[in-house]
């Protein structure tokens, strides 16, 4: 039984449950529904919830360990003698999997399971047949790994009919017992709720899990990376120079360098033309010219960064070499941090206008008008009293600015180069951080390699920078802000 | 405090601050206010009464022009404060209500110190040339405005976190900081209990001696106390305006004995 076709039986179940738990409530009220403790709906929704919940969670916890368990108890059939020179056996488990998953699909094709059952590795052709079927196996077949893909394949349609059998005993029995239990004074309404209160739970657990997982995968493969690469070489050295053959410098500090560079660039940019946007829009602007301009700034988000790169390629990288960078004799480079950051900083635009926007227009009016009144003209009225009021919120616009900026590729890739460098001019090509994780990762090197797991570390130290930027800007907003409220 | 025991103010002996004559306001196509005309004299308190939406604190926005903060609002006739209209193009309205203090109906302090919130206008207006100037005006206006032993050994603590009364008492002393020469109040006891009210009631006595004061009220009580002249504001039309006990005690027109003895409002 597919998992679709359960899932479907178990909500169709739920919705019976729902008209049965709703006609249940009323008939046990006599009709009257003012003598039920809820509304006759809520009732109904208990038993769904009760029918569906509780046989789905079982679904799923199922689908998550049964492979695991099949796994563990196939891997056993596997001897050291099956796995051949220079593979391993988790490959060797791999191609377990994909025979058994052959084989399902020979028995779907009409092959009988009792002629299945008694195949033989050593006497049919099961490559050629596999191969018949669109599955693919590299060598023939070895009997004990045929075996293993057998009962491998057993024991995992066992394991679905007991997880179907399991979920629909489920099922019946929560909408059965959900049912059966309605009098008028059962209290449906916080039944229910106390399911929402669980499902906000869970959903915000996931979300916090998933983030911790991630962080865990990074220290995991950063620890790896540490015992194949000295970390004092990855911290402390100037150079990155990777050596696909071995023998590379991964010093961090060429690109943590080129990364706060572009960044700064960017901010540099954004910040102030994104804040006094934002002071004009909400300020000074009439309604109409607000309406208009809002929207527009806007637009900039929309654009695609790739859109921003091409700009920065093509126009901007030759138009800042050809009058600032040639005739200051600063270089000859097209591709710059200069380019990169000033394009970056107009993508950034926008996050930095709207946002504020925002924040200063809930600054309360009293504030403005206190101020007017002690005869203050509007621009001592934003910077004195409605820009202190609003830090707190435009320090974070900033700071979602700053993220956007140290985590942007795209347009460091197009503008800035793919050079790992340490210097002071801005119309030299540099890198950053997440440039040179992609091209750590593009290609097909082996995964083990510490040029490929240094990825992870640069990663790592991204991380950390913005969290370092993270905790900076709370304490700022601790220290300077001015609460109106 | 009692402006019924005290002697009824001769007013031909005060000279008119404000004369406001034939005042229209539009909110957009609403016609807010109708053909007023007032004259606010000198060491006065002027109380404006009416129900609500009748137009009285549309009047009052209009003497510092706060209106001109309200993009639809429009507003025609003349306005002379010591024969200068003030809605002269040669008049910087900045300058205007640096002149006319304003105290809003919610105290609104800003989220500052205290010290930072009374500095605030002499900063901006460039009245204090030393920190003990500027020390100086803090402490005196904060003692006009009742509240310099509440607050001396905290003024540095932000404004924000005083009580409701204490929080109006330095919207007070920060309107005063700045040395007006009229001081506008929006219904300045609205969001007060009775002793902060009767806090800052004595506060406008005080005041009165320097400034002209002119007050919004929907406490008919608060009214009577503090003032000396009374208008009665209704639908947009200024329907009586004189001396406080006359019109408490002998309404020429019939509206204003009805609002006053509680018939409409």
């Amino acid at each position: 039984m597919s998992i679709a076709l359960l899932s479907l039986i178990v909500l169709g179940l739920a919705a019976l449950g729902y008209l049965l738990g709703r006609q249940r409530a009323l008939a046990a009220a006599g009709g009257d529904m003012r003598r039920l403790h809820s509304l006759p709906s809520y009732y109904g929704a208990s038993v769904f919830l009760f029918t569906a919940v509780p046989a789905f969670l079982a679904m799923v916890l199922w689908l998550l360990v049964q492979p695991v368990v099949v796994d563990r108890s196939t891997a056993a059939m596997i001897t050291a003698a099956d796995v051949p020179q220079g593979s391993s056996h988790a490959l060797v488990m791999a191609d377990v999997r994909r025979i058994a998953a052959g084989l399902d699909i020979l028995v779907a094709r009409g092959m009988d399971e009792d002629l299945l059952a008694t195949m033989r590795a050593d006497l049919s052709d099961i490559r050629g047949r596999l191969g018949g079927v669109g599955v693919a196996v590299a060598e023939t077949v070895s009997p004990n790994v045929f075996e293993a893909a057998k009962s491998y394949r057993s024991l995992a349609n066992t394991g679905r009919l007991a997880m179907a059998a399991a979920v629909l005993a489920l099922a019946v029995g929560g909408l059965l017992y959900a049912a059966f239990r309605i009098t008028p004074d059962l209290r449906a309404r916080n039944i229910v709720e106390s399911f929402i209160r669980v499902l906000l739970i869970g959903a915000s657990t996931i979300a916090i899990l998933t983030t911790l997982g991630i962080v865990l995968s990074l220290v995991f493969e950063s620890w790896h990376f540490f015992r194949l690469y000295p970390a004092k070489d990855f911290f402390f050295s100037l150079t990155w120079n990777p050596k696909f053959g071995g023998g590379s410098s991964l010093g961090v500090w060429p690109l943590v360098w080129g990364t706060l560079y572009v960044s700064f660039v960017a901010l540099v940019v954004a910040v102030p033309l994104g804040i006094l946007a934002a002071i004009y829009l909400s300020e000074y602007a009439s309604p109409t010219v607000r309406g208009l301009a809002k929207p527009a700034l806007e637009i900039l988000a929309g654009i695609p960064s790739i859109v921003y790169g091409l700009f920065a390629l093509i126009t901007v990288g030759p138009l800042l070499r050809d009058w600032l960078a040639m005739p200051l004799g600063l270089g000859d480079s097209s591709s710059s941090v200069a380019t990169a950051g000033l394009v970056m900083g107009i993508m950034l635009i926008p996050y930095v206008s709207s946002l504020s926007d925002d924040i200063i227009n809930a600054v309360p009016q009293a504030m403005r008008d206190g101020s007017f009144g002690l005869g203050a003209t509007p621009s001592e009225t934003v910077r004195q009293v409605v820009l202190p009021a609003a830090l707190p919120g435009i320090v974070g616009a900033i700071l979602l600015a700053a993220s956007r900026a140290i985590g942007e590729t795209m347009i460091v890739v197009m503008g800035a180069g793919a050079a790992a460098k340490l210097s002071m001019n801005p119309f030299e090509a540099m890198t950053t951080v997440t440039v040179k994780i992609v091209s750590q990762l593009t290609g097909d090197t082996e995964f083990a390699s510490p040029e490929t797991l240094v990825a992870f570390a640069l990663g790592l130290t991204l991380f950390v920078f913005t969290l370092g930027l993270n905790v900076l800007a709370l304490f700022i907003v601790r220290k300077y802000r001015e609460q109106y409220e | 405090m009692n402006a019924m025991q005290t002697p009824v103010i001769d007013a031909a002996a005060l000279k008119p601050r404000i004369a406001a004559s034939g005042v229209q306001v539009y909110y957009g196509t609403n016609h807010a206010l109708k053909d007023v005309s007032v004259d606010i004299l000198d060491r006065t308190t002027t109380a404006f009464i009416g129900p609500s939406g009748c137009g009285k604190s549309t009047f009052l926005r209009c003497l510092n022009r706060m209106n001109d903060t309200v993009a639809s609002a429009r507003v025609e006739g003349k306005i002379l404060l010591d024969g200068q209209d003030i809605y002269d193009k040669r008049v910087d309205p900045v300058q205007l209500r640096a002149r006319i203090g304003m105290v809003f109906q919610k105290p609104n302090p800003f989220p500052k110190s205290i010290y930072d919130n009374v500095a605030y206008g002499p900063r901006i207006h460039g009245l204090a040339r030393t920190r003990a100037d500027l020390d100086e005006i803090v402490e005196t206006s904060l003692r006009r405005a009742a509240l310099w032993n509440e607050v001396k050994d905290r003024l540095q603590a932000p404004g924000t976190g005083l009580s409701g009364g204490q929080q109006q008492r330095l919207c007070i002393a920060r309107a005063v900081a700045t040395g007006p020469e009229v001081l506008l109040m929006d219904e300045p006891c609205s969001a007060l209990d009775p002793i902060a009210t009767a806090q800052v009631e004595a506060l406008i006595d005080e005041l009165r001696e320097r400034y002209s004061v002119v007050i919004v009220t929907h406490s008919m009580q608060q009214a009577a106390r503090v003032s000396q002249k009374t208008a009665f504001f209704h639908l947009g039309n200024l329907v009586e305006y004189g001396d406080t006990q006359q019109i408490f005690t002998n309404p020429q027109d019939p509206r204003t004995e009805s609002y006053i003895t509680g018939r409409i409002g």
